[in-house]
């Protein structure tokens, strides 16, 4: 097991580097914007243009600019400095990481709090009114788009715009060391809203996952023992629904971490997806690699951490 | 650790019907069942797939009320009419009183649990012991089922076992809080054949040793040959013949039972007879034959049995519980089998039997359909 979980690392480590090579390739051969005309501003002579490009670097060959910058993260953390704000790249993604991992963590929460239940419930009053409802509302949900579920919701219950004033709106969030209680009230619409797809597509793999290990024979042996059929469900039943759940949970809570894009820009909450949005308007290409690299990092441990998981979850899987 | 046998019944099943309603109609899977088992007994219930053997098992621990089956008649086990309790008290007899193992061991166990644990959780739910108590039992029950090195066997997993010892585990599960039934479905079907000799000699072992009875279901006269006190056998939801084991194999007096036994080939039978199938395939269970339900495959059907309905009753003075459900008189019968039985055609018993001018072809439509 062991040599299993560093071989896992190795391989992520490698995986990186191939990440940071092919984000580092795209920008460089498909430049938008000229960092060094960004920095000289709007009346930037050719000759600022020229020394501000020498100063950052650009005049060298690709190999050497990507050794500067692979050098740079491996031996400093140093993710290089935004062009347009003149900061280095890992302090501002580290300033934007509570706000993302609260949208985060609030809303996975959210979704595998109601999402499994209702999926169970729904295996088991299979046909019944609930497991239509349920299953009917999870396609309106699993259909609708988030930025749009986002505006729907802001217009109906946001206290600025909304028709029913209920819930802070865009524009609200506040840091939790700073004021818990508002942090926590301006979270609430974005995480329902964030949570809506998720749950939706929870309920539904738990039904089916849970349907299908129900026929199972195993499942037939635990009610002939005499189990209640609470336990029949929940231990023998779920422990095997588990599998496929643990996987989406991982890549889904990981890619959220590499900054919810869509969800931060409706409701301007300033975590990584929203300092991403930002950065590609102004050009801010170290910015745009920054943010690309951390959401890998993110997705390769989870990735790590689910098949780990795995392995304690079904003995059958052997990593050796 | 011997147990002395309580005599007297402990299972009556009476008339026992399961439905199930489905989309083209009313599968009848039991259709008037009735039989009795004594306390330390074995009756082998033998059939083809579809013939409603299982269900009609299953119907006795309550596990097919759940597929939305309708059930009636009575189900007296131990004093309690097992369609009438609660189902409540339904589950505590389940694994408890009455315990069930099923054919392929592998699925049957859960694949993500340690066997141990599968083992003390059968014991847990019906009494109470401590874990750790109820693990050194199941260490014991291990051992008693021919596990060697049970000790570090209780703590691995089903996918670690061979077939064989994954059903010696379901059998030492199923005894865990020694029942006074054990119900098992094909328990050898999926295991080679020498295993299954192996399994078939626990199973007796045990219920000399334990005062258990056993239901053993199968397809195979083999196996319940082997173990069976008495023998009932099922076609299209019916028993149509029921004797002591001896009588059976000796004297069997429905066409279908013969057809059986002529299907599988014995050594201490007379040399060089063909091996004769039986013909068609089982009947609908939504719409089954009329008359005698097997007639469209009976080789000894005459006209009037496509009409009459067979009973099951007793077929010889002498031999009161020896019961069959067939049109055909008993000396017809006797005539029949003892021609088969020197390894006549089916051709020959009908002339053995009288019964040749008369007998209807059987028509390769209504095999087919």
């Amino acid at each position: 097991m062991t040599g299993y979980i560093i071989r896992r690392l190795l391989w992520g480590v490698l995986l990186l580097f191939l990440v940071i090579a092919v984000t580092f390739l795209i920008f460089y051969l498909l430049p938008s914007v000229n960092p060094a005309i960004l920095r000289a501003g709007r009346n930037g002579s050719p000759k600022v243009i020229a020394e501000i490009s020498k100063d950052l670097g650009l005049n060298h060959p690709i190999y050497v600019q990507f050794w500067n910058y692979i050098k740079e993260i491996i031996f400093h953390g140093n993710f290089g400095y935004s062009y347009y704000y003149n900061d280095p790249v890992g302090g501002l993604i580290a300033n934007r990481l509570p706000a993302t991992l609260s949208l985060t963590v609030g809303a996975a929460a959210l979704w595998v709090l109601i999402g499994i239940p209702v999926g169970i419930i729904s295996a088991i009053k299979r046909r019944t009114f609930f497991d239509r409802a349920a299953m009917g509302a999870a396609l309106v949900f699993v259909s609708a788009p988030v930025f749009w579920l986002g505006l729907i919701a802001l217009y109906l219950f946001a206290n600025d715009i909304g028709q029913f004033k209920i819930f802070p709106g865009s524009g609200s969030y506040v840091g939790l060391t700073v004021n818990p209680l508002k942090w926590f009230e301006s979270l609430l619409l974005p995480w329902m809203v964030l949570s809506a797809t998720s749950t939706a597509i929870y309920a539904r793999l738990v039904r089916g996952s849970l349907l299908q290990v129900m026929g199972e024979d195993y499942i037939r042996t635990a009610r002939a023992k005499g189990l209640p059929e609470r336990t029949v469900i929940l231990k023998h039943g779920m422990r095997s629904a588990m599998g496929p759940l643990v996987t989406v949970l991982g890549l889904d809570i990981a890619s959220l971490l590499g900054g919810a894009i869509l969800t931060e820009g409706v409701f301007d909450i300033p975590g990584i997806g929203r300092l991403n949005i930002d950065a590609i308007g102004h050009g801010d290409v170290t910015i745009v690699q920054g943010t690309v690299l951390v959401a890998s990092i993110f997705i390769i441990i989870a990735n790590i951490i689910v098949d780990i998981a795995y392995a304690f979850l079904d003995p059958r899987v052997r990593y050796e | 650790m011997t147990v002395e046998s309580t005599t007297g019944t402990l299972l009556s099943v009476e008339d026992l019907r399961v439905d199930f309603p489905t989309f083209d109609g009313v599968v009848h899977a039991v259709d008037g069942v009735s039989y009795t088992l004594e306390h330390g007994a074995t009756l082998g219930i033998v059939g083809e797939s579809g013939s409603g053997k299982t269900v009609g098992a299953l119907t006795l621990i309550g596990l097919t009320r759940t597929q939305g089956a309708e059930v009636s008649g009575r189900i007296m086990f131990d004093g309690r009419d097992l369609l009438t309790v609660s189902k409540d008290e339904l589950r505590h007899i389940r694994g408890n009183e009455i315990a069930m193992i099923f054919q392929d061991p592998l699925s049957s166990l859960h694949p993500q649990f340690r066997v141990g644990s599968q083992i003390v959780e059968a014991m847990r739910i019906h009494r109470s012991i401590t874990r750790s108590a109820a693990r050194v039992r199941a260490m014991e029950l291990l051992e008693l089922v021919g596990i060697p090195d049970p000790r570090r066997r209780v703590d691995q997993y089903p996918h670690e076992f061979s077939g064989g010892m994954r059903q010696r585990v379901m059998i030492a599960m199923a005894l865990a809080n020694e029942p006074k039934l054990l119900i098992a479905d094909e328990p050898t079907t999926a295991l080679d054949v020498t295993v299954q000799a192996q399994i078939l000699a626990l199973l007796e072992r045990l219920r000399r040793e334990l005062g258990m009875a056993i239901i053993m279901i199968t397809h195979d006269l083999g196996v319940v040959a082997q173990i069976a006190d008495r023998i009932a056998v099922m076609y299209a939801g019916r028993i149509v013949e029921a004797a002591d084991s001896r009588r059976l194999f000796g004297v069997p007096q429905h066409p279908y039972t013969w057809g059986l036994l002529r299907s599988i080939p014995t050594l201490d039978g007379p040399r060089g007879v063909e091996l004769l199938p039986i013909p068609g395939r089982p009947p609908s269970l939504i719409h089954p034959p009329s008359g005698c339900h097997f007639h469209p495959r009976c080789a000894y059907a005459l006209p009037s049995h496509s009409t009459i309905d067979p009973v099951l009753a007793m077929s010889d003075a002498e031999a009161p519980s020896h019961l069959s459900a067939c049109l055909l008189d008993q000396g017809q019968r006797a005539a029949a089998w003892a021609a088969l039985k020197s390894g006549g055609t089916p051709e020959q018993a009908r002339q053995a039997a009288g019964i040749a001018d008369i007998a209807v072809p059987v028509p390769e439509a209504e095999i087919a359909g």
